[in-house]
């Protein structure tokens, strides 16, 4: 019960945060609460017995992201024009999509139920053999290198392929090459 | 529909509900605001959400993090995890290779931001759309007959 | 830039070296604990990010050369696809760590683990601190007052 209580703060805390996010125009502000929401993230992610991902987003989400943020909007510019258009095309959107969404979380399962049919096969067999076959004491790590070891290995080569994407487009190598080839003409 | 409106039910999938909230709310700011740099705000905002109800689906009820203890040789203590329940660890692993990758696709936006920037001088969807607009409409004013009359 | 906030720099000189002590742990320690090479690899970039932001990018890039930093993000993959073609010469399936020590299979897990650990941190490092690098190397179009 007390679990429940605390998810209930958290996420109408994020929820709070979140609509200051569709206020905001300074996009300074913007982005400092986006870091917020992701560290009030964290703080579920912990609650919902989630530690590597929680300490995951901490690091991700509150560090580099707001970085990133923070130098992209120093390179554009820091305050968000009004849409012309009217908000209510987009409400509708919205609600309809999130209607959906409801309709389909009617047949899940409860929260928290052992019994759910996620918890039965696979999952449970990772607890299970564990301690047997790597005997390490965090699953989460056996799971990641050992098990599906070729997801991880697919998710280093798509950060991989992001961090050349990035470069191909900002750092501006040939340019910088050029200015070098005209200094050694002049 | 009385099934649905019980105590019960309502509790186990108050928490469904208010990830959709959150996973609405980055959508609105995706749909609704023109700045770029917001939309990958929402983007975020959309995302985090859908991790979080994809972890909640590894959560059971009295379970605990899935690490195990240790005994005093470092191998894992099978008689102190008789008992214990732990939570489903397969959520975790998926969603924490997510999250590196969602930054580093948000990183690959958010330089496309500065290139859009660099050719357009704004960031600001419906001022690119007016200004890809004019340049198309004086395309055709200046190679319409060329090509066909189309001006 | 570099001779105004005195707190900032003596605060940033004694932060860095913990957060790379920090990184460490949570790279080698992942085994046992919450953490492991993802979140290792950001630690470790934040330890650049913020030595480049205090100190500006010209002196970061003394540290940590642009050129090294290529290196390092393909360097991470290769480690980690190479353990896997070495299990397969060993003839083991692909990414099957017990190749590694068949005399005592959880050993090679341990190990095997260890080393992709270490193969994603590298990876993830390089491309945090590539992207940052790229972002800081373009003039800002605006002006400290414009904040």
């Amino acid at each position: 019960m007390t679990d429940t209580f605390i998810n209930i703060i958290l996420l109408s805390m994020l929820t709070v945060t979140a609509l200051a996010i569709v206020r905001m125009d300074r996009l300074f502000a913007v982005v400092m609460l986006s870091g917020v929401f992701s560290l009030l993230s964290a703080l579920l992610f912990v609650t919902l017995d989630a530690v590597d991902v929680a300490f995951t987003e901490a690091a991700v989400g509150a560090g580099i992201s707001t970085v990133l943020l923070l130098g992209t909007i120093a390179l554009t510019k820091p305050v968000e024009k009004r849409p012309r258009h009217t908000a209510l095309i987009p409400f509708i959107v919205v609600c309809v999509t999130g209607a959906a969404l409801v309709y389909g979380t009617l047949d899940m399962p409860a929260f928290g139920d052992p019994n759910a049919p996620a918890q039965l096969h696979v999952g449970s067999d990772y607890l299970a053999r564990t301690p047997d076959d790597i005997d390490i004491p965090n699953v989460v790590t056996a799971i990641l290198g050992s098990y599906r070891g070729y997801d991880t290995l697919g998710e280093t080569a798509v950060v991989f392929t992001a961090g050349i994407g990035v470069l191909l487009l900002l750092s501006g190598l040939r340019r910088r090459r050029e200015d070098e080839e005209e200094e050694d003409q002049a | 529909m009385s099934q649905f409106l019980n105590f019960q039910f309502l509790a186990g999938h108050a928490h469904y509900l208010l990830f959709i909230l959150l996973m609405m709310t980055g959508l609105f700011i995706v749909v609704d605001k023109t700045n770029l740099v917001k939309k990958i705000v929402g983007l975020n905002i959309f995302q985090v959400s859908v991790f979080m109800f994809y972890v909640s689906i590894g959560k059971v009820n009295g379970g605990t993090a899935p690490i195990f203890p240790m005994d005093a040789k470092y191998h894992v203590d099978k008689e102190a995890m008789i008992g214990v329940a732990y939570s489903n660890p397969l959520p975790h692993v998926l969603i924490l290779t997510a999250i590196v990758v969602g930054i580093a696709t948000t990183s690959l936006g958010l330089a496309l931001i500065v290139r859009i920037r660099e050719s357009f001088d704004t960031i600001d969807e419906e001022d690119i759309l007016s200004i890809e607009l004019q340049m198309t409409y004086d395309d055709n004013r200046k190679y319409g007959d060329a090509m066909g009359g189309l001006s | 830039m570099i001779y105004q906030h005195l707190i900032l720099r003596v605060v940033t000189k004694m932060l860095v070296g913990t957060i790379i002590l920090f990184a460490l742990y949570v790279q080698f320690h992942g085994d046992f604990s919450p953490g492991g090479g993802f979140q290792a690899g950001v630690i470790m970039s934040v330890a650049f990010i913020i030595y480049g932001i205090v100190f500006g990018l010209r002196t970061v890039k003394k540290v940590y050369p642009e050129w090294l930093v290529h290196k390092t993000m393909a360097l991470g993959v290769l480690i980690f696809a190479g353990t896997g073609i070495a299990s397969m010469i060993m003839g083991y399936d692909f990414l099957d760590y017990d190749a590694l020590s068949p005399d005592d299979p959880v050993a090679g897990q341990h190990l095997g683990l260890l080393i992709i650990e270490f193969g994603v941190g590298v990876t993830v490092t390089g491309v945090m601190v590539a992207i940052y690098y790229a972002f800081a190397g373009r003039n800002p179009s605006i002006s400290d007052k414009d904040w």
